[in-house]
């Protein structure tokens, strides 16, 4: 062995990528909590837990040394994907089964980190909107909506006692939710949109933090951690696929800016199709695989059975990620066009 | 003053290093008591020894012939006797001795005949013949034979590169060379331009040497030379050949083929003034300046001889300082271990770096690939490194082939930015020496075995020639009958000829049916049926099959 090159880049490692992820996701979280209360933080830290608690498991079982593994920030980005995919104020099992999908199915049963053919985070959430849609569908209400905000301890029973108080008292449909019972009852889209979980463009609070998420994600690109591609060709798909359904049937459907700013869209574009270890790698194949999953999106939100379509049309098109990127490989330097 | 630029994939800028040995005048080194001087200094093959142990040998003296068409010969750094030709530790990444001249200086450093070319007076492309025995050697890191590249050949060459770009961190050899000396670095470049019959120089030289792209700038003016120097962004690999080519012309050279094939051809601007010195001054490669450098007391750069132990180099710059950990030659993004500093300066060495934890830490370890892709946004050759690690780690050779792992440089661009820390280049160069054995391994297979199919193929004619030519002489004797009927012997003799007859048509058909011996029935029910349908088809088909 040479050795060469003597020297790597300096502030460059696994964890610190990680950190620097998780620090674009601080200020869509921070609104997030301002919006919709603190019960955020404690689902965030549960998850976290969990996911440290899987992970050693899982590393115990499989024979590998816990230190590198458990440090490299990872396991951490999935607990705080999870917990922003998924209501907050669920009973702790509820976040105990999403994270062992996502830990220990997801990830570890593929092999570990940089082996797992699915997003773990969006692994963890399709289990659980399949096998416990009633509370998927129970979302802290906007604190402006909401007859009780839970303050932190009200918060903390809620999760790990169960709490006195209703639900209906501090949970809300969210827009797609809304959208979605308004045009199956024969309603149309402005019925829906006069609900008053429907703010200026998409979910009250929610447009705000993903403009927040939109933020953290044009911090990535600054910082080379992601390029352009996934998130732009995502939300370009999403608009266009929206619009063209808008031009059919204005009534029954909402157009490219509401879809654009709702549900999952935007934490979808920056942080779960970007997973670097799921998505495509060339830069046309990270056009295409965006593409479709967005498209994939709008249409699962409006002709699926589940109001949003995020986590299946990136799971879907995890599954074509390896075919895509083996048919868009980049032309090497000094290789004429086209040849293979 | 500068041309203009087109854009290159990839590459980066990792921290320079530069102001370290850059400032100080090249020292010349003192005459050292012995030298070691390698027969293999460049690539191809090695040189042959002309002196043994105990031979006088005069400065400039030819010790090693050049072997074959692409080889450099390798000449006494001083005069003094040879105390012997024998294997001795060398810079080289495998570690390994090599043949050596070994000199001891007799400290009066007398010189041989030297006598300067005329070159103007020589046509393009007969220069070359005149620089065969002058040792010549690219410096810039590949140390092909300088001669060999003057030899226009087939395509025309329209446009000369002159590689200033010295785009590796620490060193600045060539730096200190052109501030001062680019005056006969460029003559250096018009003879180049004369040999090749080159219509236009371009100098590439990265814009972190200012001085130095002023100094050719002006050595061009005042030689009213037909060239363009261009100050090319600092970002690495921009000195690689291919990729100075394209910066400083647009063109991309195709994979598998070197510049020479879109008319260009790219020399360093150290062997260009090897080759000013070999030209006007009839000398032939003796020295070359080298950067001493990283964790020394008085980083440098040193002209000194070929042969010059590397020790004394160091020496020359201070000594290493406490805690010092080795050694690197060349950069630090494409270079190697020095095992031993005995080892001699050789024509290909350009940089000495002394290494201490703190410059060098050493590397964490790896973790797994997480498909980032960093690597690919560096790769200068639009390769995607994260998936020639994935076939080579797994020793899928044939897809990491297909994924073109031979279009990988090897300059270490996607090692160096890795979060995962992975040595991408080991896999690669390990994958690429796996893939080259195994190629050798195939074709040493495929000879062997065209060997031995001749060898049964010529036997078996033999045998059967033989057996023809037998038979048909022993049924002459009969039919001339040169066997008398009152013979006694007659009989026996008619008997023996017959008997070797038979046994001469037994031969014959034995030749075909060698590996029809004890058949199963089956088998020979198989055949049998062949043969039947072979006798059913019609002649012309049974000359196919």
């Amino acid at each position: 062995m040479i050795g060469s090159p003597f020297i790597l880049k300096e502030h460059t490692s696994v964890r610190f990528t990680m950190i620097k992820v998780m620090a674009a996701l601080v200020p869509g979280t921070l609104a997030y909590a301002w919006y919709f209360g603190p019960g955020i933080w404690i689902s965030l830290v549960w998850c976290s837990l969990l996911g440290i608690g899987f992970e050693a498991v899982a590393l115990v079982i499989r024979g590998r040394p816990l230190q590198p593994a458990l440090t490299d920030g990872s396991v951490l980005l999935t607990a705080w994907l999870l917990a922003l995919s998924i209501p907050t104020l669920a009973p702790w099992w509820l976040y105990m089964t999403g994270m062992f999908f996502a830990v220990v199915v997801a990830k570890h049963l593929y092999g570990g980190l940089g082996q797992n053919l699915f997003n773990p985070a969006m692994v963890g959430y399709a289990a659980l909107i399949i096998s416990f849609p009633v509370f998927m569908t129970q979302w802290a209400a906007p604190t402006t909506l909401a007859n009780i905000v839970p303050n932190l301890s009200d918060a903390f029973d809620l999760v790990f006692v169960g709490g006195s108080i209703t639900p209906d008292a501090y949970t809300s449909a969210t827009v797609l939710d809304s959208l979605k019972t308004a045009t199956r009852g024969g309603h149309t889209v402005l019925d829906a949109f006069a609900q008053p979980i429907h703010g200026l463009i998409a979910g009250k609070g929610m447009e705000l933090v993903a403009i927040m998420y939109l933020f953290g994600g044009l911090f990535m690109i600054s910082n080379r951690l992601i390029t352009w591609h996934i998130p732009v060709a995502f939300l370009a798909a999403i608009a266009l696929t929206a619009g063209v359904l808008q031009g059919l049937d204005p009534a029954h459907h909402a157009g490219p800016l509401f879809h654009m700013m709702a549900g999952g869209s935007m934490l979808g574009a920056f942080f779960i199709a970007t997973d670097p270890v799921t998505a495509c790698t060339t830069p046309r194949g990270k056009l295409i695989f965006a593409g479709l999953a967005g498209f994939l999106t709008v249409i699962i939100r409006t002709f699926g059975g589940y109001p949003d379509g995020v986590a299946f049309s990136i799971l879907i098109l995890n599954t074509a990620a390896p075919f895509i990127d083996a048919f868009s490989q980049p032309r090497v330097f000094g290789h004429a066009k086209g040849v293979k | 003053m500068s041309g203009k630029v087109y854009p290159i994939p990839g590459g980066l800028h990792p921290p320079e290093h530069k102001t370290e040995s850059n400032a100080k005048a090249i020292i010349v080194a003192p005459l050292s008591a012995h030298y070691v001087v390698p027969l293999r200094q460049h690539i191809g093959q090695p040189a042959r020894a002309l002196v043994k142990a105990g031979d006088s040998v005069l400065k400039g003296q030819m010790i090693g012939a050049p072997e074959g068409r692409i080889s450099a010969a390798v000449h006494a750094p001083t005069s003094g006797r040879v105390v012997a030709v024998e294997a001795r530790p060398v810079a080289h990444p495998s570690g390994l001795p090599d043949q050596c001249v070994v000199i001891e200086a007799d400290g009066k450093d007398t010189a041989a005949d030297m006598q300067p070319i005329a070159w103007r007076d020589l046509p393009p492309g007969e220069l070359h013949q005149r620089l065969v025995n002058m040792g010549l050697a690219g410096q810039g890191g590949a140390v092909f034979p300088s001669h060999v590249k003057l030899a226009t050949g087939g395509t025309p060459i329209e446009t000369l590169i002159l590689n200033g770009a010295e785009c590796e961190p620490w060193i600045t050899c060539d730096d200190r060379l052109m501030r001062e000396r680019a005056t006969e670095i460029m003559q250096g470049a018009e003879i180049m331009r004369h040999a090749l019959g080159a219509k236009r120089i371009l100098v590439g030289i990265e814009d972190n040497k200012p001085e130095a792209a002023q100094a050719m700038q002006s050595a061009c003016e005042q030689l009213k030379l037909a060239a363009e120097v261009t100050a090319v962004p600092t970002r690495y690999p921009s000195g690689g050949a291919k990729q100075l080519t394209q910066l400083l012309t647009g063109l991309e050279t195709p994979s598998g083929k070197i510049s020479t094939d879109i008319g260009i051809q790219v020399f360093n601007v150290a062997t260009a003034y090897a080759l000013q010195r070999a030209v006007e001054l009839g000398e032939p490669m003796l020295t070359r300046v080298v950067t001493i450098t990283g964790h020394v007391a008085g980083p440098c750069n040193i002209e000194a001889r070929l042969g010059t132990p590397i020790d004394e180099l160091i020496r020359l710059a201070g000594g290493d300082l406490a805690e010092t950990s080795g050694h690197v030659i060349g950069g630090p993004m494409m270079g190697f271990d020095l095992d031993d500093t005995a080892s001699p300066l050789v024509k290909s060495v350009n940089c000495i770096i002394a290494k201490n934890q703190e410059l060098f830490p050493p590397h964490p370890p790896a973790m797994p690939c997480i498909r980032c892709g960093q690597c690919a946004l560096v790769c200068p050759a639009v390769l995607q490194p994260f998936e020639l690690y994935w076939h080579a780690k797994s020793k899928n050779f044939a897809k990491a082939r297909a994924y073109k792992l031979f279009d990988c440089i090897e300059c270490g661009c996607c090692s160096h930015v890795c979060p995962s820390h992975i040595p991408l280049v080991d896999f690669y160069r390990f994958a690429k020496s796996e893939i080259a054995a195994d190629d050798r391994a195939k074709l040493a297979a495929e000879g062997a075995r065209q060997r031995h199919e001749f060898q049964l193929l010529r036997q078996e004619r033999e045998k059967k020639e033989k057996a023809e030519r037998l038979g048909k002489k022993a049924s002459e004797r009969l039919d001339t009958g040169a066997v008398a009927a009152d013979d006694p012997e007659a009989e026996r003799k008619k008997a023996i000829l017959e008997a070797a007859i038979e046994r001469a048509r037994q031969a014959k058909e034995a030749v075909h049916a060698k590996n029809t011996e004890s058949l199963t029935p089956d088998q020979q029910h198989q055949i049998d049926e062949i043969e039947a349908r072979r006798q059913a088809a019609p002649q012309d088909s049974e000359q196919q099959a």
